[in-house]
Order: C-alpha cells, then sequence, then structure tokens
C-alpha cells in the first residue's frame, strides 16, 4: 500500500500508474509523478503528452480510470476539485479562476469566506469584510505584491497583478501543495518575471509547487527539477542544473530517450 | 526634518485616500440610477409643486411596490447571468389561488397567503430544476412557465375577477400615519424586501457566490462555490418573492384580478436594468434595482402631474433603458 | 489594516450623509403639500382601456377638443394592455394626486377598479364612466355609453328583415367571457333577431378578443365545423374583416351577410365595399366631450352627473331593409372614429 520507509524524503504528492482513456484516445497511460517537499516542480510536455490530464487528476478536475495518488504517503481520491482542496492542494488555473467585478478581497476569499464572530456571524451569517480585507492584504504583502486597495475590483488590475490575486490566494491557503498551469501564458516579460518571483516566493515559504508551462526559459529559470510527459507517461525527471535546454526538448519530442531511473533515484522508494 | 516629510506624507495619503474614497462612491453601482432619480424628483419638483409632497412620493413608493417587490427576485436571478419572465404570471397566479381559497375557499386568511406563496415558490423552484438539471437556458425555461402560469391563472379563475377580499389578504394596502403622511403597509414591506436582499446580496457569503457565479460561473465551480445548487436556489427564492409580490399585488387593487401582472415581467427588468444591473450578470447593486423601480414610478406620476399624456412616460421609460444599458456596455469595454 | 477600517467607515458615513439628505427631501416635501392648492384651474381625467385602440383615441380627440372649447385642462393615461388593471389604478391614484375635478373612465376590469374609484369618489371628485359600467355601476356617479344592447337589436332585426323566412346558420364571433359589453351585444343581436341562446340556428359561437386574426382563426373554424354557415355576427369590425377573410378564402363570401358593432371608418369602409352588410355605429367622440362637459358643470358649482346617458347608436347599411331604421354610408364615414 505504501512506502513508509522514513529514511528518504517522502514525496508530498506522487501518482503511481495513471490511466485515463477518453474512448478509444488515451491519454495517461501507466504516468508517475513525483512531487519532493520545498521544490518546484516544472511538467513540461508536448501538445497530448497528457500532461494536463495528469494536472487535472493531481488537482481533483478528474478521477483517473486507473492508478493511485498519494499525498504525504497516504492514498487520496478526488471527485472534485472541492476534494483536492479540501485535502490541501490548491491550483491556479491557466484561464485565471478569478471573478472579475469581485474585489480582491472577496476573491480571495471565494468560497471561504470568513464570518463574523459570535451570533452575528452565527446566526446572521454576517461576513466580516474587514478582517478578510485585512487578511488579504496580508497576503499580498507576504508575496510582496504591491496592490493598495482590497476593495479593487480584479478587472481593474494588470494581468500579472491578476494572477498575484490567483497566486496569493492559492498560496494562503495551500496546506501541502500549490499547482500552477501555465501561469505566464497570457502574460508580458515582465509581469512573467513578476510571477515567476511569486512561485520563488511561495517555494521559499515551504509550499512545493507544480509548475506546467511552455515556456522552457521560464522553467529553467525557477524550476528544481522538471517531469518530461510523453505520450501519457512520464519519460523523464531531469534537473536544469545537470543538462540544457536542447536535451530536454529532444527528450520531450521523443528525439532522445527518457532516464526513468533519475526519478527512481530522487523517490528513493526502489 | 524626517518629522516634516512624515506629516507631508500623511497629508498627501489623505489627500489620496479622499480622492480614492470619492472615486470609489463614483464606480458604485447605483450611483448613477440614484442621481437619475434625484435628477427627475428635482425636475418635477420644479414644474409642479405637487409633486413634492409626502402624500404623492408616499403615492410613488405604493405605485412601485409591485413591481419593485417582482425586481428583488428579477435581481438576484439576473445576477447569476439569467432572467425571469415568468415573474408577474406566477404572481397572478399566487394571487389568485390566495384570493380565490379565501373567498371561495373560505379558508383563514393566513393559510390562503401561505399557499399563494407556496404556488409561486413551487414555480421558482421548477424555473431553477429546469436551468440547472435540464441544463436549459432561462430565458426559455421562464418563456414556459411564463405560459403556463398565465393559462392557469385563467384557467383556476375561470376568467373571473374575484371580489369582497377579507381584510386578513387586502391588510397590506391599509396605511399608518408618519408624520403627516399615510403610508402604506406594503410599501414597506417592499422595502424590507429590498433590505433583506441587500443584506444577503453584500453580508452573507451566499450572496457574495451569486455574484461570482454571474460573474465567472466557470471560476465559482473551481473555488468550490456548488454552483448548481446556489442557482437552484436562487430560483427558488425568487419565487417566493412573487409570492410576496401577489400579496402586495392584492393589498394594492383589493382584488384578486386575474388579467394582472401581464407586463410586470417586463417592468421588472426594465426597474433592473435602470438600476444599473447588468443582464449579462454578476454586476450591479439591488439598491440600484430600487431606484430604478421608482425612476419609473417617478417619471410616471411626474409626467401625469404636468399633463403629459401616459404615453410619454413608455417613450421615456424605452429611451432610459437603452442608456442604462450602453452605460453598462461602456463600462464592460472600458474594463475589458 | 488601519486603511481598511477608516475607508469603510468613512464608506458608511457617506452612506449616512445620502440618508439624510434623502430625508431632508422629504421633509421638504411633507412642508410642500400646504401650498400645493392651484387656484382657478379645472382639470379633467381621462383614462381608456389602451392608448392604441382607435375607438379609445376618437375618445380622447373629442375630450380634448371639448377641454379645449371650455377652456378646462385634460390629463390622459391609459392602460397598456386591455384588461391592464393596475394602470388605471394608478393613473386614478395620479389624478387624485394632481387635483382633477372629474374622472372619465373606461374601465378595463369593471369589477377591480371599484375600490379606486370609491378612493376618488371620497375626495369628492366625480367619476364618469364611458363605454363600460363598473361594477356595481353605483361606484360611478354617471354612464355615459352607447347602450350596447340596442346596438346588438338592430342589426339583429336588420338581419332578421333581410333573411324573411329564408333558414339562418348563423355564426357569433363574441368577444371573450364574461365582458358585459360583449354579452350585451350578443343577447341583443339574439333579440333583434327573435331567437333564443342555445338555439339550432346557431351553427357556432366563438370568442375572438375583437381581434381581426382571432377572427379569421375563429371563422375559419366555424366554417370548418357547419359550411353552410349564411349570417355571422361579429363583436366588432375587426372581427368582421377577419370573417370575411376567412370566408373569402373559403370562396363563400358572396353568399354569407355579415353584421357588426362599432362604426369606426374601418368598418363603414367594409360596408360601402359590401364586406359588412350592416353596422351598429357608436360615437365615442361624443361620450367623451359630454363627459367633460358634465365635469366643467360640475367644477362650476352644478351638481354631478347621474345615471345612464345614451350617446346613442344608429345602423350604418348601404341596403336599408323595410321597417328598420337606418342611415347610410355617407352619414356612417362622416360620423365615424378612427
Amino acid at each position: 500500500m505504501s512506502e513508509t520507509d522514513g529514511t528518504e524524503v517522502r514525496p508530498v504528492l506522487e501518482a503511481h500508474g495513471l490511466i485515463k482513456r477518453y474512448g478509444h484516445v488515451t491519454a495517461l497511460s501507466g504516468a508517475d509523478f513525483e512531487l519532493l517537499p520545498g521544490e518546484i516542480l516544472a511538467v513540461i510536455g508536448d501538445n497530448g503528452a497528457g500532461k494536463s490530464t495528469l494536472i487535472k487528476a493531481l488537482s481533483g478536475a478528474l478521477v483517473p480510470d486507473e492508478g493511485r495518488i498519494l499525498l504525504d504517503g497516504r492514498p487520496v481520491r478526488f471527485h472534485s476539485p472541492a476534494d483536492a482542496r479540501r485535502a490541501g492542494i490548491e491550483t491556479v488555473y491557466q484561464d485565471l479562476a478569478v471573478a472579475p467585478a469581485l474585489d480582491i478581497a472577496s476573491n480571495m476569499f471565494l468560497g471561504r469566506e470568513v464570518r463574523r464572530k459570535g451570533v452575528l456571524g452565527q446566526v446572521f451569517r454576517l461576513l466580516d469584510h474587514k478582517r478578510m480585507q485585512a487578511e488579504a492584504s496580508g497576503h499580498m504583502q507576504d508575496l510582496k505584491i504591491g496592490i493598495k486597495s482590497m476593495k479593487q475590483a480584479v478587472e481593474t488590475l494588470s494581468g500579472g497583478q491578476r494572477q498575484g490575486v490567483a497566486v496569493a490566494r492559492s498560496a494562503a491557503f495551500a496546506r501541502h501543495v500549490v499547482i500552477m498551469d501555465e501561469p505566464t501564458a497570457a502574460l508580458g516579460v515582465k509581469e512573467s518575471g513578476m510571477v515567476l518571483e511569486l512561485i520563488r516566493q511561495v517555494r521559499d515559504r515551504g509550499l512545493p509547487v507544480i509548475l506546467i508551462s511552455h515556456d522552457m526559459p521560464a522553467v529553467f529559470d525557477v524550476a528544481d527539477r522538471i517531469h518530461i510527459q510523453r505520450l501519457g507517461r512520464r519519460v523523464a525527471v531531469v534537473r536544469p542544473a545537470e543538462t540544457n535546454m536542447a536535451e530536454t526538448v529532444a527528450i520531450m519530442t521523443g528525439a532522445a530517450p527518457g532516464n526513468l531511473d533519475v526519478a527512481a533515484n530522487g523517490n528513493g522508494s526502489s | 526634518m524626517s518629522t516634516a516629510t512624515a506629516t507631508d506624507r500623511a497629508e498627501v495619503s489623505q489627500q489620496r485616500s479622499l480622492l480614492s474614497r470619492a472615486s470609489h462612491f463614483l464606480t458604485l453601482p447605483a450611483v448613477g440610477p440614484l442621481f437619475a432619480l434625484l435628477l427627475a424628483c428635482v425636475y418635477f419638483s420644479v414644474r409642479t409643486d405637487r409633486f413634492l409632497t409626502g402624500a404623492n412620493l408616499s403615492l410613488i413608493v405604493q405605485q412601485v411596490m409591485v413591481v419593485g417587490a417582482l425586481a428583488v427576485g428579477q435581481t438576484i436571478v439576473i445576477l447569476t447571468a439569467g432572467i425571469d419572465l415568468s415573474n408577474g404570471a406566477v404572481m397572478a397566479l399566487g394571487s389568485i389561488f390566495m384570493a380565490k381559497l379565501a373567498v371561495s375557499g373560505g379558508m383563514p386568511g393566513i393559510v390562503a397567503i401561505l399557499i399563494g406563496i407556496a404556488v409561486c415558490t413551487v414555480f421558482g423552484a421548477l424555473n431553477g430544476a429546469l436551468v440547472t438539471m435540464a441544463k436549459l437556458p432561462p430565458f426559455i425555461v421562464t418563456l414556459g412557465t411564463w405560459n403556463i402560469a398565465f393559462a392557469l391563472t385563467h384557467v383556476y379563475s375561470k376568467d373571473q375577477t374575484v371580489t369582497g377580499l377579507p381584510k386578513s389578504l387586502t391588510f397590506l394596502g391599509e396605511t399608518f400615519p408618519l408624520g403627516n403622511t399615510d403610508v402604506t403597509y406594503g410599501s414597506v414591506l417592499m422595502l424590507v424586501l429590498f433590505a433583506g436582499a441587500w443584506y444577503v446580496l453584500r453580508q452573507t457569503s451566499a450572496g457574495r457566490h451569486v455574484y461570482a457565479v454571474g460573474d465567472n460561473p466557470e471560476a465559482a465551480r473551481l473555488t468550490g462555490i456548488p454552483t448548481r445548487r446556489l442557482l437552484l436556489t436562487v430560483y427558488t427564492v425568487a419565487g417566493a418573492v412573487y409570492g410576496v409580490a401577489a400579496l402586495l399585488l392584492i393589498g394594492r387593487t383589493s382584488v384578486g384580478d386575474p388579467q394582472a401582472g401581464q407586463t410586470d415581467n417586463l417592468d421588472s427588468i426594465t426597474a433592473v436594468v435602470l438600476g444599473g444591473v447588468s443582464l449579462f450578470g454578476g454586476r450591479g447593486s439591488i439598491g440600484g434595482a430600487l431606484c430604478g423601480a421608482l425612476i419609473v414610478g417617478v417619471i410616471r406620476n411626474g409626467l401625469q402631474l404636468t399633463g403629459v399624456p401616459s404615453i410619454y412616460q413608455v417613450l421615456i421609460t424605452g429611451i432610459l433603458v437603452i442608456l442604462a444599458v450602453s452605460v453598462d456596455q461602456l463600462a464592460r469595454r472600458r474594463r475589458a | 489594516m488601519k486603511r481598511y477600517i477608516s475607508a469603510s467607515s468613512r464608506r458608511r458615513t457617506g452612506a449616512i450623509v445620502a440618508i439624510a439628505a434623502l430625508s431632508l427631501v422629504a421633509a421638504g416635501c411633507g412642508n410642500g403639500s400646504k401650498g400645493s392648492s392651484s387656484g382657478g384651474d379645472i382639470t379633467v381625467g381621462l383614462i381608456t382601456k389602451t392608448d392604441t385602440n382607435p375607438f379609445f383615441v376618437k375618445m380622447k380627440e373629442g375630450a380634448q377638443k371639448e377641454a379645449q372649447a371650455k377652456g378646462v385642462k385634460l390629463m390622459t393615461a391609459a392602460g397598456k394592455f386591455d384588461g391592464d388593471n393596475a394602470s388605471q389604478v394608478t393613473a386614478v391614484e395620479n389624478m387624485i394626486a394632481a387635483g382633477v375635478k372629474g374622472i372619465l373612465i373606461t374601465p378595463s376590469d369593471t369589477k377591480a377598479i371599484v375600490p379606486s374609484l370609491q378612493k376618488a369618489k371620497a375626495k369628492g371628485i366625480e367619476i364618469i364612466a364611458l363605454d363600460t359600467p363598473p361594477d356595481p355601476q353605483s361606484s360611478a356617479d354617471a354612464l355615459f355609453a352607447t347602450n350596447n344592447l340596442n346596438a346588438g337589436v338592430l342589426i339583429g332585426k336588420y338581419a332578421k328583415a333581410a333573411f324573411g323566412t329564408k333558414p339562418a346558420k348563423i355564426a357569433m364571433l363574441d368577444l371573450a367571457p364574461g365582458i358585459t359589453v360583449g354579452v350585451l351585444r350578443h343577447n341583443g343581436f339574439l333579440q333583434g333577431f327573435g331567437i333564443k341562446q342555445g338555439d339550432p340556428s346557431i351553427a357556432c359561437q366563438q370568442d375572438t378578443q375583437g381581434d381581426q386574426a382571432k377572427g379569421q382563426t375563429a371563422m375559419e373554424n366555424c366554417l370548418q365545423k357547419a359550411p353552410d354557415i349564411n349570417l355571422v355576427y361579429t363583436i366588432n369590425e375587426p372581427a368582421a374583416l377577419g370573417a370575411f377573410t376567412a370566408l373569402k378564402s373559403a370562396g363563400k363570401e358572396k353568399n354569407v351577410m355579415i353584421v357588426s358593432v362599432d362604426g369606426g371608418c374601418t368598418g363603414v369602409k367594409a360596408v360601402q365595399s359590401g364586406q359588412i352588410a350592416a353596422t351598429s355605429q357608436q360615437y365615442p367622440l361624443k361620450m367623451a366631450a359630454q363627459g367633460v362637459d358634465s365635469v366643467v358643470d360640475f367644477a362650476k358649482g352644478g351638481k354631478k352627473a347621474t345615471g345612464y346617458t345614451d350617446t346613442g347608436v344608429n345602423l350604418v347599411t348601404s341596403k336599408a331593409q323595410p321597417g328598420v331604421d337606418s342611415k347610410d354610408v355617407q352619414f356612417g364615414l362622416s360620423n365615424c372614429w378612427g
């Protein structure tokens, strides 16, 4: 059931032999995955390599047909994104799951609003706007995102700032893992840099980050390890310090063979 | 020197916060409609000395209480990016149930009222179920239930106006003195409905979720909001509100009128749109909707008092609706 | 943190200021009520069922002319559709607030309007029902209207005279259930024709809401039921024209007689061209003019009008029948409305 050896670093989140089929199409064909504590793990792969299916399985957006997912060594089964969130996995979605007309604080606490204490909150269900604004402000400051008013509607922010709100929300509520799906896809160079800095800060605060990205320079800039997905499975895990972009792309496109033993080493379970 | 800069900074920040507060106030969704309402009031006050009297203002509130109450339900539905065409007909059905059960059925008023409200609530729940479970567009669903409620009203009433209603049904049309002005209980109830809606929308998480679902349903779902259950609740609550509107209607006309409410669905949408609530969902405030309802009432009353034929009220309302929607669209484009 | 607290508390202050301003406005209103009695001006209110029906357009025109002639102000309002009681209630209230001396009204819902009329009467306002009486009729001071029973009797008699002993197969295109005007005309026709409700010569009976398209549909259905219909009673001329269209497409327009009520210009022209055999013409302009006169009299110290005033009805046809009084099409055209 589990590999509780304890001598080696135990992965925060791992998956074994995930399979997901859509009719005749197999999106995942026995994919493995490991995320270690305190690291930024980039997941890359060509279109159709199954990386978004993998991420959806890890974030609860879909249920794999076969395979196991373990969180802190315990098997888990997510039926919805809400399940994954309850388990402490927060996701920053590519299309920015924010409500643009709502203010920053409301977005930050959407779905987990804070009520007033006592009768006002319990009977009258009164929201504690002040506390949510103060806490939202705190979270934004933690990540050094310079936005003044938490009462500002999210749509008044720049793309990078909006991403900042989404990242801050995830960082604020994640207990185990933050998943970021193409966080820089829609951003300019400067704003991308800002978001990458945010990702580092999230890691430095102790939360491991899964980063899905097409942006190779960004991946090589921030990732500690790179998970390479190809044809529905993991073909290699590499360290940016020990390889280069050309080699990585070669593995990704199938021009070079993968090196699954690296992953096995990192895992230490064999 | 450091103290000097500190005070400077404090002053600057104070100025800035004053300014930002002013600009924040201007961006509040109800400000435009409130301004338009006050403008209309000022205009008619200048034109005729019969407008700005306590009795006349009380009358205006009384005249908008039915459409106002419908607009409360309509607002929460529209905030979710839905629409409810059935509300006038559902209200008429509810009021006919109340009137007939009390008069022909001999039921105590309170029982007849509760059954009438229940009928409206069932219709709201039906709308909600069809929207969330059958995944049909709200426009089509409520177009259907509008016709169903309309037909049931006429079948059940046999096209006869129900008269001789007991006081236990018409009490909302009674008045109480406020200063030297008589105010109907119905007016107060409508304002209470608005206050309740404001409270829920602004001060509870359910209200925030209503906005989020209308603004970005996918984001709402991903943040773990049970969007379908929320929508079902919204339509059901709206139905119950129409039940209250049915009671207000009876209070206002003291009869059960099967012809009532035929244009009230569009009138309630008009009020909501005039109130700056976006038909695309997620934007606007319940206070705006109240202003919207009052604007229609003020213009109708004011034009009548100044001797302008009522058809011009329709004309002006049409122009205002287009203005309001244009403002909403412009604002959306600027934000995008 | 501090900033947010202060901002929100300031905003609350703003809201309080706004409320205070509003209540000031409201207080100002309270004071205004004293000086609002305007001197000397007489205002008459006219509330019709709709703004669009030519009958009411003519009524309004008559009232406007008369008001101008008498030098009084006319205030008008109407429902948004036939049966729109709520708009009429609102109009009555607004006219009370506007200080009218009298209200002329064609009630959309004869029962539902009563509480509002009583309210107006209690304020000393003269209430005159035009065309349609409220129910009970006593909730208006007076009724100025066409005798609708008589209007029906005239076309019934006309048809009887035209048919003589020839057997009739009758289609009756009525208004809607429970509407007094329709019932009176219907019964008048039967009375004039000399038959009772349920007579075997009545082959078909349908509601048309007085609408041309619905009249056509109703006639089509009647022809399906009884292809040998040779006499059509219609509640008004639009329904009659609808019936004619249906008969024409069935190729039966030559052998079927249509009789109707109203005397609108379109209807009289249809009489002229032979589409309608005869119609009972009523005079909305006269109703309104007499109503305005009555209110002016009352305002100048006279008494309120009471009871029922028949504003007259004439049979208009181009083929007069012996023994039935009628006017020719020329007369009809010069007195028509719409």
